[in-house]
């Protein structure tokens, strides 16, 4: 339930912003030539947490997407989102200085120290909270406003719309949210499954299941994936087998065998877009640095149609976004996630 | 002799009936721990004990010499969580000084600073760092707990760097708390929805088991909170955390022989030379501690429990 308060506004209703994942420069080509109005992207180290071997930006590729997308009007938006390990601050703020010095329209941060040199040292770049930094409050929000001057927050995925509007109503700070992707089913930035697997976790390498830890295996007719020797999954024979993630494996709890945390699923809100606006949601993210240029193309040329009508009035779902979309989701399967009370 | 290393009880992170929790922390109250977290800090649906409780309780354990500290949830969604968190910094503000909080989130990092009340930095804020340690101690944190994923290569160099008055407090025992969700994983396998979930994690007071499919435990369910299945044990460490000056180190509450493996603790902190050993069956799925070691945290490297370990995964 929203509470009222003194202090509350009415968010106005808004048409979002589309931003959309580039873990390459045709990634960020497709983004931009189907509609997206910004693309974020990270560089080719363990400063990003979607630090994949053969993705990401170099100097030079950074540059070339950034004058790609400013030609043609668009935003770029660095993350530098995992979190600075003790004595190799420089790793980071050597990340952040390039981001200033390339001219991107914004840096992406999870880590205080880190915003703090961001505002202290690039005042004239835009600094965003990243959904790796956990703030699920406007009390959170507001105070990296305070302290760092973040314009945009990116709420993570754990949060109904109600409480979504809850926040927006209380802050002055954009609002982005998670609209179409694989969905993290944890709270990002604050989930060490991997590590306790592998070592490794987004917060520390960057990466979340990563794969050299990964192990395909044939047992007579089924195959086993395995992450770090654990057991995530046993495919039968002919049943598609998806990426190890572990909190999408399938395991046992008392006597039952399924997945206990989550199937492998996409979250799609195209049906609530017309909420998320009235919310006065400021933009919607779309995951997957990960994948292939066809699928940022794919993805963002019919987020462009959905979120285009919510200009005119009568917002109806055509039954071709969903179809369109299915076919690239995770296991060809959608979710409302959390905002959709009901979750369970 | 200097002053040993303290020992913290942590908050209890299982949901626990009211009369189970104010026993407890009668027996805490009367045990070799120095400081005592109380609050909920994972699950906002969790009500035996309501914020006066938590707080009428902490105030009890600082009557009885105890450092205390109030934790916030980890995991703030509404504006209810938002109110109780304003309860407990006011709690804090009005003890003048013998209860902080526990802040496991920026929104409480926030309330706890504007109200001028010293606040630990769970280990859920994310210190990984020694800019991000100096920036919250210039908000008005006291303590720090590392992220629970840190070896002692990455805890080493901060403690050492940390600012004036800064102690260093270092998880050493217990089920580690590894990830939050919106989705009541608990709920979710008794086929209940999250807001009628029946309260059911009242019947697992240490969580429910996790195990691959060809039965290895690898994590435990408690509610919206993922653990591991394995306890966390430094023991065997205790003779380098306290050569590393290290302040004090956390204990999490489990339902079985807690106070036992406070009392091992106790002895092998009072004691270099002492050899404690674990109370049997205080752990069901044995013990790791590759954390520490900069390894999976499921790993277990060191030599010493492994007769515990090796019994309690035979068991």
């Amino acid at each position: 339930m929203v509470s009222s308060s003194t202090t509350t506004n009415l968010p106005a209703p808004r048409i979002p912003h589309l931003v959309c994942p580039a873990g390459s420069l045709p990634a960020l080509k497709a983004a931009v030539d189907n509609g997206a109005d910004a693309v974020y992207l990270g560089f080719k180290n363990s400063t990003n947490a979607r630090n994949f071997a053969g993705l990401n930006f170099d100097d030079k590729g950074l540059r070339e997407g950034l004058r790609y997308a400013r030609d043609r009007g668009r935003e770029v938006l660095v993350a530098i989102n995992t979190y600075p390990q003790a004595g190799r601050l420089p790793e980071w703020h050597g990340a952040v200085d390039a981001a200033a010095d390339l001219g991107a329209t914004a840096v992406i941060l999870a880590d205080v120290g880190l915003l703090a040199y961001a505002a202290e040292r690039h005042p004239d770049l835009h600094r965003h909270l990243s959904v790796q930094g956990s703030a699920t409050s406007y009390e959170a929000i507001n105070f990296a406003q305070d302290a760092f001057g973040v314009r945009r927050a990116v709420l993570p995925r754990v949060l109904t719309l109600a409480q979504v509007e809850n926040v927006v109503r209380h802050t002055t700070v954009e609002i982005e949210v998670f609209g179409f992707g694989s969905l993290c089913v944890m709270n990002e930035g604050r989930c060490w499954l991997s590590s306790y697997a592998t070592g490794e976790s987004p917060n520390t390498v960057g990466a979340c299941s990563p794969a050299k830890y990964v192990r395909w295996e044939q047992d007579g007719k089924s195959m086993n994936a395995r992450l770090n020797g654990i057991l995530i999954d046993t495919y039968g024979e002919g049943e598609p087998a998806g990426y190890p993630t572990l909190c999408k494996g399938r395991f046992e709890v008392a006597g039952e065998t399924g997945y206990a945390l989550e199937e492998p699923t996409s979250l799609n809100v195209v049906e609530l877009l017309p909420q998320i606006a009235a919310a006065g949601v400021a933009a919607i993210k779309v995951e997957g640095r990960q994948r292939s240029p066809a699928y940022v193309g794919q993805v963002t040329r019919v987020l462009r149609q959905a979120i285009d009508a919510l200009k005119a009035p009568g917002f109806a779902v055509k039954p071709a976004w969903q179809s369109e979309l299915a076919k690239v989701a995770e296991g060809t399967q959608v979710t409302l996630g959390a905002y959709d009370r009901p979750w369970r | 002799m200097p002053n040993p290393i303290k020992l913290a009880i942590g908050p209890i992170l299982f949901y626990w009936s009211k009369d189970e929790v104010q026993n407890f922390y009668l027996q805490a109250s009367d045990s070799p721990a120095d400081i005592v977290y109380v609050g909920e800090s994972v699950c906002s649906r969790r009500c035996q004990l309501r914020t006066a409780d938590w707080i009428g309780l902490a105030r009890d354990l600082a009557d009885a010499g105890k450092e205390v500290v109030l934790s916030a949830l980890a995991l703030a969604e509404s504006e209810g969580d938002l109110i109780a968190l304003r309860k407990l910094v006011a709690a804090c503000a009005e003890s003048g000084g013998r209860i902080r909080l526990e802040a496991n989130d920026l929104g409480a990092v926030k309330v706890a600073a504007e109200a001028g009340v010293p606040f630990v930095c769970g280990p859920h804020l994310n210190v990984y760092n020694e800019a991000t340690l100096a920036w919250f101690a210039a908000k008005g944190a006291t303590a720090w707990v590392p992220p629970l994923e840190a070896p002692r290569s990455l805890i080493e160099p901060l403690h050492a760097s940390r600012p004036a008055g800064m102690a260093t407090e270092v998880f050493a025992w217990g089920k580690i708390p590894l990830a939050f969700s919106a989705r009541c994983f608990t709920a979710r396998h008794y086929g209940l929805k999250k807001d009628d979930c029946q309260f059911r994690c009242l019947d697992h007071a240490d969580g429910l088991t996790l195990a691959t499919r060809e039965g290895q435990s690898f994590l435990t369910m408690n509610g919206i909170q993922t653990m591991s299945a394995q306890h966390y044990s430094l023991l065997a460490e205790l003779p380098v955390l306290r050569q590393l000056g290290i302040d004090a180190l956390r204990l999490s509450p489990q339902s079985k022989d807690f106070f036992a493996v406070l009392a091992a603790f106790d002895a092998a902190r009072r004691d270099p030379a002492a050899t404690p050993s674990l109370p049997p069956g205080c752990t069901e799925h044995g013990l790791c501690d590759g954390y520490w070691h900069g390894q999976a945290g499921i790993a277990k490297v060191s030599a010493e429990d492994d007769t515990l370990a090796t019994a309690a995964c035979g068991a």
